[in-house]
């Protein structure tokens, strides 16, 4: 388990992109927390470290979104979901494929959902203020992420 | 008589089908969610999946045709909802309509989605004529457009984050309003003093949005309170929030119609159904899409249908659905 603060939604930008260095074609991020902790954020800076040059914005109603990129990115929403389906699952099954993938609200989704190589999970503090966590990881994501760790430490 | 137009739309939660004649007059506009198709058709659990749309397509079909007195024979084209939208869903609809055309001998006519909304402002005896700027606002989209002719719209501004009806329908869940809620926060609100709370708006660059700022507001503005106190203040949150959310469309149109030198303003999508905004923009003089045709339907798609190029046969098979434009 790793924990990190932020303190704006730059910084937690800049944990999304941290994160993306150590992702690998296949790679399937579940990125947890309730409404407004800044998944769609966190998120957005992985995709743009990864060269997603359109924009990224939630996919809530549209379900899943997919942007082109080396390799593409995956960026999922299960927020809509009460459970899934086996027929909601073949609906969303095709954009894991050939994707680094990114799934907002993935409980729902866990007996279908790729095994994650990391699960990120977001907390309010305080209307800033957010503690991200990682766990279940690979330890390419602990390696990368001490490095943000070290950067915000030094920062305060 | 063959002349008039069938509109499929498949792309999001909505099976819809309807029946426009060649001059854009509504004969029949039959949308799933509606029809209580549901009881006669769907499952039981609300399901968010192609296999939903392929249950309904048939029987929303069949129903605009009864609707609007029509058969097959009388279809002149066929337009459908190629993009964007989740694919599955998509190729519900497109495969459908592909089958009807090739079988029934109409031409076909891929429509994007998102131009279909435009095109709803196409309907009728009051029809809006280009050029205008188009705010489109709905649960998966916002975006200020140039629309300079009947068939197609330039993107002069977006969301970077939430849509604006996303941002209504997280908001009412947030109030325990449940979800969707943006139609049970709309009539909250009437009942509240929306001046009770100030929800600050990001101000970003450009002709964009941002609504995901305001979302996290009214968070810790619930959380600061216990449940009576919420109870007591649910209605004037409801009507802070909305006006924050209404503030921030306005002003931005307004300054999208100054940047663009547009004269003529447009509203379409499913939060041009909000109560609230309708007023605000009745006084700014701006035109509304009909409230039925506001949501998801299949009336804006044969609309849209009227205005896009039909696919020869030979070139059915290469038509295929996208996720995203």
């Amino acid at each position: 388990m790793f924990r990190v603060t932020t303190h704006s939604p730059e910084e937690t930008e800049r944990v999304g992109a941290v994160l993306a260095q150590a992702l690998e074609l296949g790679d399937v991020v579940a990125v947890r927390g309730e409404l407004g902790t800044g998944k769609t954020v966190l998120i957005r800076g992985a995709c743009e470290a990864l060269g997603v040059r359109g924009r990224v914005t939630s996919p809530t109603f549209t379900i899943g979104h997919r942007y082109a990129a080396d390799p593409d990115v995956a960026h999922l929403d299960l927020y809509r979901f009460e459970s899934l389906s086996p027929a909601e699952w073949a609906d969303i099954e095709p954009l894991f494929d050939g994707t680094v993938a990114f799934v907002e609200w993935p409980d729902v989704g866990e007996a279908f959902l790729p095994t994650p190589c990391a699960v990120v999970t977001l907390r309010h503090v305080d209307r800033e203020t957010r503690e991200i966590e990682l766990a279940r990881a690979d330890a390419r994501f602990y390696r990368a992420l001490t490095t943000v760790a070290d950067e915000a430490s030094s920062d305060t | 008589m063959s002349e008039l137009i069938l509109g499929l739309e498949t792309s999001c939660d909505e099976t819809a089908a309807a029946l426009i004649t060649a001059d854009g007059a509504v004969l029949s506009n039959v949308i799933s969610s509606q029809a209580d198709l549901h009881a006669r058709f769907g499952g039981v659990v609300p399901e968010v999946a192609s296999r939903r749309h392929l249950e309904l397509v048939e029987p929303v079909v069949s129903e605009a045709l009864v609707e609007a007195e029509a058969t097959l024979s009388d279809v002149a084209k066929i337009g459908v909802t190629q993009g964007p939208g989740l694919v599955g869903a998509l190729l519900v609809g497109l495969s459908y309509a592909k089958g009807l055309s090739w079988a029934a001998q109409i031409p076909l006519a891929p429509v994007d989605h998102l131009h279909g909304h435009v095109a709803s402002l196409f309907l009728g005896d009051d029809a809006l004529e280009p050029p205008f700027l188009c705010l489109l606002a709905s649960g998966g989209h916002t975006l200020v457009l140039v629309v300079n002719d009947h068939a197609g719209f330039e993107v002069v501004g977006g969301t970077r984050d939430d849509a604006a009806g996303e941002a209504f329908d997280k908001g009412a869940r947030l109030l325990g309003l449940g979800y969707p809620g943006g139609p049970a926060l709309d009539r909250l609100a009437r009942t509240g003093d929306p001046s009770t709370h100030t929800f600050p708006i990001a101000r970003v660059d450009g002709l964009d949005f941002s609504f995901s700022g305001v979302k996290t507001a009214l968070l810790y503005a619930v959380r600061e309170l216990d449940e009576t106190a919420l109870a007591e203040r649910r209605a004037d949150l409801a009507a802070s929030y909305e006006l924050a959310i209404v503030d921030a469309l306005l002003q931005r149109i307004e300054q999208a119609a100054e940047h663009t030198h547009m004269d003529t303003i447009a509203v379409v999508g499913g939060v041009a159904a909000n109560s609230a905004f309708r007023a605000r923009l009745a006084t700014l003089g701006a035109r509304v899409a009909p409230l039925p045709l506001c949501t998801d339907n299949g009336a804006m798609i044969a609309s849209a249908a009227r205005y896009a190029p039909n696919v020869s046969k030979a070139g059915y098979l290469a038509v295929d659905a996208y996720s995203s434009r």
